[in-house]
């Protein structure tokens, strides 16, 4: 393993912003593995620290097959992170909507383009990301529609399900659609988990990645095979919401089946304690995502549904 | 009139409310005409906050004028203009990069949606943004290439300083204006002043040339002044200035004035060492129309777009 400082950044009041990277083997740059890029995202850093851990253990062992490059960042935004914020502290801006970036630019258009300038040319890219919207997902692979992404690949993580979607124009300036445009395999991984650390999904999120790399040719490694993944367009994901607004109360888990006209979330008054909505299920299939906070606006999105494919 | 465009329930009590103050003419007849006013998209944008209000009072006092539809709506992001918060309050979503949106979407696309749906079928959309609390801009009208010849005369009749003709970025199309523009309601996008702040002489200047705009689409017909003739520019004559250096930013030159190639802008200091980090110098002889604001940069920041050109 080789540590380095791939970006780094001046500051008056703090320390400098440094990224590192962990570059593992020796040859092609076969693939690169980036954590969080928001200030809120641990466990995505979490799951490329176990990652790092792994694969050093791996390089101890004769585990890297010769020929092939990894590098590991497990966190990029982490001057955010130490403060509390999601985005970049200064400006309020998003990392990962500044790419592929500009070094004579804006401060985050230039730690993008620092990042990419090191990311880019890896044959395969994977991202571990989070969502807008705070919830739980069953973990998954998630893939844009550029007309680059190739399914069959992100198959080969093992994780139950593989997601499509068709990019839009604030997506054009992400890490994953820029990876695709210059030509890498780019995935982004969810686990279902954010500003929390859950145990369980990372260690399945750091299995699907060394299975990843083992199906690539990049790693020995004995892994278990995994899931044969489902590939679902997002479009096709059934959304539910709260047509009440209060204290939230959710009665279903992420990977729940669950079957129509099932009782899926509460609404309460927030002074009475009364049930004022009960939000049914509109079809049978399984939980994909499940909104997690204590409060809901009244048409907030709180479930996506997978419909049930064979009846 | 005071009208509910949309309306969404907040968990405790309270209701989201975004809405505008329909004002019409009581002799229109015909084909009546409709012009909308919107801002306060970004929350921490005031600016418009007053032209509203200018436009509103001067509407209201010499009502007789007024012979088309006349809308107008302070704060599309209401609970962002209460909070001093830029984007939308819960989501840590820039509300210009969401439209047209989608009536089933998360909630800011179903607002946004209602939005659309609002304004659709007016004639005209001005849409009023002050920069951000880092930047001072000057009173200026913002199109893209593609739109420029649809918007232009439009521009010149606004009482504005400058129009910024801009090259298309697919991150764009996400904005208000663009998806107006999409659907045919020609929307001109103003900067001007600095977030956080009103600057009455700019709010003023911009209220008369409304309505010279107004007056020049058939709906208003009292008095007006003549529009000051803007300067017009494109991507290419814009010099940019941006900080190599984190520090306290000072600047040497004023807002709006002219200068050389190689003058300084300002410069950049270390409070804990006393030390200058860095002069800042003008890329070429203009006219400083993007001054920074905010002191304190970190190494990118912007401190200054320098329009090229001789100007008196
Ligand atoms: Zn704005």
């Amino acid at each position: 393993m080789r540590k380095e400082v791939i970006y780094q950044l001046g500051n008056t009041y703090r320390d400098d912003l440094r990224i590192y990277g962990y570059h593992f083997g020796k040859g092609e740059k076969s693939a690169c593995i980036v954590g969080s890029m928001r200030g809120n995202e641990v466990q995505q850093m979490y799951v490329c620290s176990q990652l790092v851990k792994a694969l050093k253990e791996l390089e101890g062992h004769g585990g890297f097959v010769p020929g092939s490059e990894i590098l590991v960042i497990p966190s990029v935004n982490h001057f955010s992170m130490n403060i509390g914020k999601r985005f970049w502290a200064v400006d309020n801006t998003d990392i990962n909507r500044m790419f592929p970036g500009y070094d004579q630019g804006e401060t985050t258009q230039r730690i993008a383009a620092g990042v990419f300038d090191v990311v880019q040319h890896y044959s395969c890219g994977i991202q571990f990301t989070s969502f807008y919207m705070p919830g739980d997902f069953i973990p998954h692979v998630r893939m844009m529609e550029t007309g680059f992404q190739k399914p069959s690949l992100a198959n080969l993580f093992g994780l139950p399900y593989v997601v499509i979607r068709k990019p839009r124009p604030v997506d054009t300036t992400t890490l994953n659609y820029n990876w695709q445009i210059w030509d890498t395999n780019a995935f982004s991984v969810y686990t279902n988990a954010t500003d929390r650390i859950d145990q369980v999904s990372a260690g399945q999120a750091v299995a699907s990645v060394l299975r990843f790399l083992t199906r690539m040719g990049f790693l020995r490694y004995t892994s278990h095979s995994g899931y044969i993944a489902t590939v679902v367009r997002e479009d096709d994901l059934k959304n539910v919401k709260s047509d009440a607004a209060g204290i939230y109360r959710r009665l279903v888990e992420p990977g729940q089946e669950v079957k129509k006209g099932e009782v899926l979330a509460e609404v309460l008054d927030p002074h009475e304690g009364d049930v004022v909505s009960r939000i049914l299920s509109p079809e049978r299939g399984i939980i994909f995502f499940a909104y997690a906070q204590p409060l809901v606006m009244e048409r907030a999105i709180i479930f996506k549904i997978i419909k049930r494919l064979h009846q | 009139m005071i009208k509910t465009v949309v309306s969404v329930g907040l968990p405790v009590d309270e209701k989201l409310r975004i809405r505008k103050q329909t004002m019409e003419g009581p002799e229109a007849k015909g084909e009546k005409k409709r012009i909308c006013i919107v801002t306060g998209t970004h929350g921490d944008e005031l600016e418009g906050q007053y032209v509203c209000y200018e436009l509103g009072r001067r509407l209201k006092e010499q009502k007789e004028h007024l012979k088309g539809i006349v809308d107008i709506y302070p704060a599309l992001n209401p609970l962002g203009v209460d909070s001093i918060t830029r984007g939308i309050p819960m989501f840590d979503l820039d509300m210009n990069r969401i439209f047209p949106g989608n009536e089933d979407g998360p909630v800011p696309e179903y607002v946004a949606s209602r939005i659309i749906e609002d304004i659709k079928g007016a004639d005209l959309c001005i849409d009023i943004h002050a920069s951000n609390i880092f930047l001072r801009e000057i009173p200026q009208v913002r199109i893209s290439e593609m739109t420029a010849k649809a918007l232009l005369p439009y521009a010149k009749k606004l009482n504005i300083d400058y129009v910024w003709i801009h090259g298309a970025a697919t991150v764009l199309e996400a904005t208000l204006a663009h998806s107006l523009n999409m659907i045919g309601v020609p929307t001109l996008v103003v900067e001007m002043g600095v977030g956080m702040r009103i600057t009455l002489e700019y709010g003023r200047q911009l209220a008369d040339g409304i309505f010279c705009l107004m007056k020049e689409l058939g709906i208003w017909d009292g008095d007006v002044i003549r529009p000051k003739k803007p300067i017009i520019s494109t991507d290419g004559q814009v010099g940019f200035v941006n900080a190599n250096h984190s520090g306290i930013f000072i600047p040497h030159v004023d807002h709006w004035e002219s200068i050389r190639k190689g003058e300084t802008i300002g410069e950049i200091l270390n409070p804990l060492e006393g030390k200058v980090e860095e002069n800042l110098y003008s890329p070429c002889d203009g006219m400083v129309f993007t001054l920074r604001e905010y002191p304190i940069v970190n190494s990118g920041s912007l401190i200054a777009r320098v329009l090229g050109g001789e100007f008196h």
